[in-house]
């Protein structure tokens, strides 16, 4: 293989990236030598266990990504921007739509939504870590080198450029012969196998670790929600495993599942993606419904209305989301029964939706409502999210489905459903959650400064696309021609684009204003909030919690607060056990990382080194016999002391 | 109040939309019987969300107007409320009322567009074979004999049968003003049933991605007088060269061409796949609908195809195929 076969040419804009990248790489490499912290590196983050730790790599990862994927949108927009615009050409755009696709959604949003889980959900439940520490780095190890290797694509070898859904036989061999697609199949196969075990991890975690007392239907929302999810991944990853294993056997080997000749079935690949792909969007959308509820609830100063009802049409979504991948191609032909059916199904979603929607509305009624950044996110989710589900209505109906298909009238109902329910989401468990893991707020002004651009700027970037729709502008055209009448409201929705990238900057600027000047919280409960999490320092000691809580009611920390006979802790503290930090996640991660590279490239001799690797690191963690680390009451004591600020 | 952006760009984009500003808004300007029903049921449902709306965000606003913290009601302890039993009952009845209606409309449109329009089932439909190849549209007669490349003519109050397929990725078929899309794939036919009411040239396009030319994979839908279609058919009989097989396999290597008119058809040398394993079994269930539909096609060559022995009514007229070039040159 020659040089410029490997490495993509002839794209000042790729040239600008690979500089760009260089650069941060150096950069980093120099800074850590500088500051002496490669062994702090090391020690503290790439080999820690610590589910807290874990989360904040997981949420530093997805920013990163968010500025990808943002950065994505931004030369999509600025394509479109205007008629038979010359800034990408058709192969370019279609790479940026591409991995725009797949980084918002699966190294973004679930990487975030599994941050916050990490984060919050064991000390929600009074746990000290989850079920599988070292899965749980495993797992994270994974979705980062997939990611890592999904992104190396941009410079070498190509992006994959058939679209998020890789439809066949466009992404087979014959239709995409560049190794785009191959690290399509690989690099999402990698952090898949992260995130069906980050499922597993989770459901054990909540089903088996939960505190004395934490019955199923006395946990917060967020934990329930992370429940579902959890469930929810554990059936539908596996078909997207299968289905990118058949995929990297027709790219890598030659088989034809998916291809057009012999036998081969191209539906077969849209089918399976679906049947994934659509719970999919329930797995980043659920634990957003959770954590709007517990916001919602602890800045009215209420408890959650109808919490049996929250609970019912969330276990109603999860099994629904598997019976409606169809109607992401009712066009297919599959005929009015067919059709009818996944009609139903979809619009039937809309009624525990609905439910939720209005118990939220009426956790406001008779609240004491405050405005702070987080429960603005909530707030502005409502009002949008709802145009984005009744539009969801709207598409679901097969018949005008027909002409919604494909269009920009389905862009704008994803983005009016994806970014409300997940990235909006994500944004308020950000804010709410942050002091509980530094121990001081963001900033509230540049919070809401953020906030206002973001929700303002959104409207105006996406709903012109619903317009667009309905003049007939079709999804993922590089260009069009002025005569289409398609100039004016792209060129809107692109300075809403702009608006949209300038409240994100805000809002990285806020975490760095506030690391800098933000004062200091004590109290470990900044918000006066109702669940378990907040019953702990911040920040938040290795062991969580010094006691494990003793749980008699739903809110059980609020109430601990206002009745002085529903204590949480009795003051006795034993040893606590935990596990010890280990650094064959992180290699293990590594190894798959080149055996990855190298199967994209066809590069047999080195991908059976590093898959002969990664057996190796599997066989050494299995035969690891490490017990953890106790630590003695007298330095949990001084622990303890030290967090609240007493000198020991 | 809060966010009033939303609602305040919904009602603009609204009433924009029902004072039918311009006719630019092709799927809310239908030609034909097909688009008029999916435009009716598009409308009918933007009424509805928008009633729902509404609702929503009535009670929205008056909760974030009356429960908002301020600073005479710094004492007020908020109650502790389990739920409502009738209110949660009222909000589950209500959305499961509008979906029930809604799925009624969603299978009786779905149905009416899959089949010839009301009004035109005794009339024997047009068939027009569409396929695709990266990045153009073909469109053979088998009734005239003839084929054109990224441009297609038929008469007006008449139903065409379109029958797609693909030489490649999988491509949708979309006529906005006359019909809703349908996917075009390879190994199989899928049918598109339309009728235009109107002569005049409407815009269609492939909406499915399909790899680096698809922004300019359009084509103009011609509907005409049945005279003028007749004499173009006949013009195009005599004066345009034959497609031969040499020249198809070049045609579809190409990656665009502009229009182009032949004076017979590929189905000839290279036969639409109307009985493939796959495909078959995919078509019947796309005929589902069809079932009470007289008007059910179907090739001799392909006469061990069920949908003969479910639709006993096909009537013998209802057989251009038979005639056809593409149904005499098949095995």
């Amino acid at each position: 293989m020659k040089w410029d076969e490997f490495f993509v040419t002839g794209e000042p804009m790729i040239y600008a990236a690979m500089v760009a990248i260089a650069l941060t790489s150096i950069g980093i490499v120099a800074g850590l030598t500088y500051f002496k912290k490669w062994g702090y590196l090391w020690r503290e983050w790439l080999t820690t266990v610590d589910h807290k730790r874990i989360g904040v790599m997981y949420i530093i990862s997805a920013l990163l990504m968010l500025f990808r994927g943002g950065v994505d949108a931004l030369m999509m927009r600025a394509q479109t921007a205007a008629p038979d615009m010359k800034f990408l050409d058709a192969q370019h755009y279609n790479e940026v739509f591409t991995t725009h696709g797949l980084i918002m959604i699966l190294f973004m949003a679930m990487p975030f939504i599994f941050g916050l889980m990490n984060v919050v959900v064991p000390l929600q439940i009074g746990a000290r870590d989850v079920a599988f520490p070292r899965l749980n780095a495993i797992s994270f190890w994974m979705f980062f080198f997939g990611a890592m290797l999904l992104n190396l694509s941009f410079v070498i070898g190509g992006s994959p450029d058939a679209g998020w859904s890789a439809y066949f036989p466009l992404a087979s061999k014959e239709f995409s012969p560049s190794v785009g697609n191959n690290y399509y199949a690989i690099a999402l196969q990698i952090s898949g196998i992260g995130t069906l075990m980050t499922g597993i991890n989770f459901l054990v975690t909540i089903l088996r670790m939960r505190a004395p007392g934490l019955e199923l239907m006395r946990m917060p929302m967020f934990t329930w929600s992370t429940l579902i999810t959890s469930v929810i991944i554990t059936f539908a990853f596996p078909v997207l495993t299968i289905a990118l294993l058949l995929m990297t056997f027709d790219r890598l080997f030659d088989s034809q599942f998916f291809t057009m000749a012999n036998g081969g079935m191209d539906m077969l690949w849209a089918n399976l993606f679906w049947i994934w792909g659509h719970p999919e969007v329930y797995i980043v959308i659920l634990p957003a419904f959770g954590i709007y509820s517990d916001i919602i609830s602890t800045f009215s100063k209420k408890n959650l209305y109808g919490y049996k009802s929250m609970v019912v049409s969330m276990l109603a979504i999860s099994l629904l989301s598997f019976v409606v991948w169809a109607h992401h191609f009712y066009t297919m032909g599959q005929g009015v029964m067919v059709n009818g059916f996944f009609s139903i199904a979809t619009m039937a979603i809309a009624v525990p939706t609905g439910v939720k929607i209005f118990n939220w509305l009426f956790t406001l009624r008779k609240g004491r409502i405050s405005f702070t950044t987080p429960m603005l996110y909530a707030m502005a989710f409502i009002p949008i999210f709802t145009i984005g589900g009744l539009t969801g209505v709207m598409l679901a109906m097969a018949s005008a489905d027909y002409h919604y298909h494909n269009t920009m009238f389905l862009v704008a109902h994803f983005h009016y459903v994806l970014i409300p329910g997940a990235v909006f989401a994500v944004i308020a468990g950000f804010h709410y959650w942050f002091p509980k893991v530094f121990g001081f707020r963001l900033n509230e002004k540049l919070g809401k400064l953020a906030f206002w651009l973001i929700v303002v700027c959104f409207n105006i970037t996406f709903f012109p696309l619903f317009l667009l729709g309905l003049k007939g502008m079709t999804r993922r055209m590089y260009t069009y021609s002025a005569e289409t009448g398609f100039g004016p409201l792209n060129f809107v929705s692109f300075l809403g684009a702009l608006g949209l990238a300038a409240g994100f900057v805000v809002l990285v600027y806020n975490i760095y204003w506030s690391i800098r000047y933000s004062p200091r919280e004590t109290t470990g409960d900044p918000w006066d909030a109702r669940t378990l999490e907040w019953a702990t320092h911040s920040p938040i000691p290795p062991y969580n919690f010094a006691e494990i809580p003793n749980v008699k009611t739903r809110d059980a920390f609020w109430f601990s607060k206002i009745d002085k006979n529903l204590p949480i802790f009795s003051g006795k503290l034993e040893p606590i056990h935990l596990p010890s930090n280990t650094g064959k996640p992180f290699v293990l991660g590594l190894a798959f990382f080149f055996l990855g590279f190298f199967l994209v490239f066809s590069l047999w001799t080195p991908a059976i080194i590093a898959g002969l690797a990664v057996l190796a690191i599997m066989a050494a963690m299995s035969f690891d016999r490490d017990h953890g680390i106790i630590i003695p009451v007298e330095e949990i004591r001084a622990t303890e002391k030290k967090l609240r600020g007493e000198s020991i | 109040m809060k966010k009033r952006g939303p609602l305040f760009v919904m009602f603009l984009a609204l009433a924009a939309l029902l004072t039918g500003c311009g006719d630019s808004f092709v799927v809310l300007n239908p030609k034909g019987p097909q688009a008029r029903t999916l435009s009716d049921t598009i409308v009918f449902s933007i009424l509805m969300m928008v009633l729902i709306l509404i609702v929503v965000y009535v009670l929205y606003i008056i909760m974030l107007v009356k429960y908002r913290a301020k600073k005479s009601n710094e004492n007020y302890i908020p109650p502790y409320e389990e739920g409502s039993k009738w209110l949660e009952v009222i909000w589950t009845a209500i959305p499961i009322v509008i979906v029930i209606i809604l799925s009624v409309v969603t299978v009786r449109t779905t149905n009416a567009v899959e089949k010839i329009p009301e009004g035109y089932q005794n009339q024997q439909p047009l068939v027009i074979y569409a396929s695709s190849s990266n990045w153009k549209w073909h469109f053979s007669y088998p009734e005239e004999g003839i084929e054109t490349v990224n441009y297609v003519n038929f008469p007006v109050n008449r139903p065409i049968e379109f029958r797609l397929y693909s030489f490649g990725p999988i491509t949708s078929f979309w006529i906005p003003q006359l019909a809703g899309q349908k996917y075009a794939m390879s190994g199989m036919i899928t049918k598109l049933n339309l009728v235009a009411e109107i002569p005049g040239s409407y815009m269609g396009k492939n909406t499915n991605f399909s790899g680096e030319g698809f922004a300019h994979m359009e084509f103009e839908a011609q509907g005409m007088s049945q005279k003028d279609y007749d004499d173009w058919a006949k013009k195009v009989k005599a004066n345009e060269p034959k497609l031969t097989e040499a020249k198809f396999k070049e045609l579809l290597k190409t990656a665009h061409v502009g229009r182009q008119s032949y004076s017979t058809n590929h189905l000839a040398f290279s036969p639409a796949p109307e009985d493939m394993s796959a495909g078959s079994m995919h078509d019947s269930g796309g005929n589902m609908g069809n079932m009470g539909n007289m008007h059910e096609h179907s090739s001799p060559a392909s006469s061990d195809r069920t949908e003969l022995g479910v639709s006993p009514n096909v009537s013998p007229t209802a057989m251009p195929e038979a005639m056809s070039p593409a149904a005499s040159a098949a095995p």
